[in-house]
């Protein structure tokens, strides 16, 4: 088979994920200039709320969704090397995700959905914004399924075979989506699209909260998947060596679909209305998803050791340079670990139980997701883009030093932005600000770093758009790709015979659900068992 | 090493290393923060306690002439706010350096945070939900108790003063 049965429908999502992106690239650079109080004429808090929360939704619902399932779509097809388990079933998924995202961007465009991606209620946005919201999710659970079944109908056909790698975890993370989003899901369905259409006159803000807490971090999981998965199975072959190990990953994947869900209240740490022991109950099992990504990196480092050696490197630190940088794969993956890393440890902090509370919604926490999602996640779907793009058009891409110069403004103009940004959150400034008007001893301290985030800003922004234009000329590039078989990376060791639970999900799935149980029944139940008030809604 | 039960999925005893190595920072980094957490009594601020947010001003703790600072029988301090778009009520509190402060907040309307800049002073103050949370304050001046969670277009201008004067001269609201 050359090319993939899902290429057109990876192609229409991953374009959609990626024309979302360069909009809410352009609005984060607004919100940088806005935010600093220097230009009087743009001062506009309706104009920058409902900026934010585009930018929010932009960023962290379609760019995220759309990419992961593109992705999931071409591995399944790929890894697997069979067709789609129901393609008019994976394409109508796409187009009720595609109805979704236009729906919601009614109100988020008109103001009145000015709500912040996490809806924040009792603010009570249109009630467009919250159906629409609920098409992307229930489009992106015909993924799922998808993903589940291939899986599933592979194994029958190849019994006692391993499943490969980069299904494992692209099913890994289908399943972790599908538990996660139904604390989302359950919150919008019985509380805001109820409540926004006036069937019922109020909700109890932390039912609503514990609730979307439930899908609030392993959300973020979701969206690291691809990235981990390319690491694992993309970048050893891109660099010229071999994975590290193949069981190692799996061990990733699994701790991620067990650790990452029962562990939301770190998201509720500074509420009032969860008993405190909940709360400590969620911050071990926050340590623990740390894990998962140590090993990791192990393997990911260990995986380019082996290639800077085979290339030749030599010595302690020789192999790094032996490395071939100028490969966007690789080059997207180091830095990539080297955000991961400078993320990581305030990360720490923010997990931190009770020193938590020093940084708590202050521009510390933005630039720390920041860091994250847009230093780690982002650059590594660019490096999937740069790969894959040219196996799905069947045309080279259209220019590799491009490539490399994006992904390293990406870099730099990440730093540029984050780091002061950080600063900002110790200095005190509060998180999700449209203005300043605070005294004066605070508001100079700021104005260095607010200047220092407008450059990194208008970096992102450039770099964003060199990643479209590029993917764009690449469809019309004359010289074609001269193979469309994605190769997948060969581990070090080649795999005897997997243990059983290492290739399947059935006993871990249960395991999650005991695990959810213990950790969200009973502060669920709670809501339940004493006598609260809801509140009504509120407008912006 | 034979009794190393990652041998069976991981060949590489370095590799086995470094994930025992992993479990164990995770276990001490959670078991540091519990030790403190117990020993010294340092948790973030739980509350689970319930109040009508439509009737606060119905209600005996947050009706207006009973906000701001009360000196209790045993010498700290309680602080009862209200939190409403745009500002905490009263607007202008003083407390004692050194002395423990009990904040009771609730909301009149949506979400909203406080938190005083470059001390420990932050909770969440959620609608049918009391806030509660004590703290000292070290050092004396003028502080800010912002606003830190989104409330709406004025969210930005929510913010009010918290003075800490010296201990001999007491504290009040105004």
């Amino acid at each position: 088979m050359n090319q993939s049965d899902a290429a057109g429908l990876s192609l229409a999502s991953m374009w959609v994920g990626f024309i979302a992106f360069v909009v809410a690239a352009l609005l984060g650079l607004y919100q940088v200039i806005e935010r600093i109080d220097l230009i009087p004429g743009l001062k506009s808090p309706e104009l920058y709320f409902g900026s934010v929360s585009t930018h929010g939704v932009l960023m962290a619902f379609v760019l995220t969704t759309f990419l992961v399932m593109g992705y999931g779509y071409y591995t399944a097809t790929t890894s697997l090397k069979q067709d789609l388990w129901n393609k008019p079933l994976a394409w109508f998924g796409f187009w009720l995700a595609v109805v979704g995202v236009l729906l919601a961007a009614g109100p988020l465009l008109t103001g009145n959905a000015s709500v912040l991606y996490t809806f924040y209620p009792p603010l009570q946005a249109h009630p467009a914004f919250y159906i629409g919201a609920t098409l992307l999710v229930v489009g992106s659970w015909v993924w799922c399924l998808e993903m589940v079944m291939m899986m599933t109908t592979w194994k029958k056909a190849n019994p006692g075979e391993t499943v490969p790698l980069a299904m494992y975890g692209t099913t890994a993370n289908a399943i972790l989506w599908f538990i996660t989003s139904l604390g989302v899901a359950s919150e919008v369905l019985f509380q805001l699209i109820p409540w926004s259409l006036g069937l019922i006159d109020t909700v109890d803000v932390g039912l609503a909260r514990t609730l979307f807490s439930w899908t609030l971090h392993a959300i973020v999981y979701f969206w690291l998947f691809p990235a981990y998965i390319a690491l694992y199975t993309l970048l050893p072959r891109a660099a010229g060596g071999r994975l590290f190990s193949d069981q190692m990953g799996r061990l990733a994947f699994i701790m991620l679909l067990v650790f990452s869900v029962p562990i939301g209240f770190h998201h509720l740490y500074m509420d009032p209305f969860q008993a405190g022991g909940w709360k400590f109950l969620h911050m071990t099992g926050t340590f623990m998803v740390a894990v998962p990504t140590l090993i990791t990196g192990f393997t990911i480092i260990a995986s380019l050791e082996i290639a800077g050696r085979l290339r030749g490197g030599k010595g302690l630190f020789g192999w790094i340079g032996a490395l071939p940088w100028g490969n966007p794969m690789v080059l997207a993956a180091i830095l990539a670990i080297l955000m991961l890393s400078f993320g990581g440890f305030g990360g720490m902090i923010n997990a931190s139980y009770a020193m938590n509370t020093m940084v708590h919604n202050t521009q510390w926490v933005t630039g720390h997701f920041h860091l994250i999602f847009g230093g780690t996640t982002v650059i590594m779907y660019f490096a999937i883009a740069y790969t894959l793009w040219p196996k799905m058009t069947g045309k080279q891409l259209h220019s590799n030093a491009l490539a490399l110069r994006q992904l390293w403004l990406w870099f730099i103009g990440m730093l540029i932005l984050t780091l002061p940004w950080h600063q900002l959150g110790l200095a005190g400034q509060p998180r999700r600000i449209s203005s300043t008007p605070y005294d004066e001893s605070f508001v100079n301290a700021w104005l260095p770093a607010e200047s220092a985030m407008i450059v990194g800003g208008a970096i992102l922004f450039l770099s964003a758009v060199m990643l479209v234009y590029n993917l764009y000329r690449t469809h019309g590039n004359t010289q074609a790709e001269a193979s469309l078989t994605v190769e997948y990376a060969e581990p070090l060791h080649a795999v005897q015979r997997m243990p059983h639970l290492m290739n399947s999900f059935a006993f871990w799935v249960l395991l999650v659900v005991v695990y959810m149980v213990a950790s969200y029944g009973y502060p669920i139940a709670q809501f339940f068992l004493m006598d609260t008030y809801g509140t009504v809604p509120w407008s912006i | 090493m034979s009794l190393d039960p990652l041998r069976t999925i991981c060949e590489d005893p370095l590799e086995r290393k470094w994930v025992w190595l992993s479990l164990i920072m995770a276990f001490v980094m959670g078991g540091l923060l519990g030790f403190y957490a117990l020993s010294s009594n340092i948790h973030p601020p739980s509350n689970v306690e319930t109040i009508d947010s439509s009737r606060l001003h119905l209600s005996e703790e947050f009706a207006e002439d009973n906000l701001g600072v009360k000196r209790n029988d045993d010498g700290s301090l309680t602080v009862t706010l209200v939190a409403a778009r745009y500002g905490f009520y009263p607007p202008r509190i003083e407390v004692p350096v050194d002395t423990p402060v009990t904040f009771r907040i609730a909301s009149a309307d949506v979400l909203h945070g406080v938190h005083v800049p470059f001390t420990n002073m932050a909770t969440m103050i959620v609608p049918g939900y009391i806030s509660e949370v004590t703290t000292t304050f070290p050092r004396t001046g003028e502080f800010s108790l912002l606003c830190n969670e989104y409330c709406g277009l004025g969210h930005d201008s929510m913010w009010s003063r918290l003075v800490v004067v010296p201990e001999s001269a007491g504290g009040e609201s105004s």
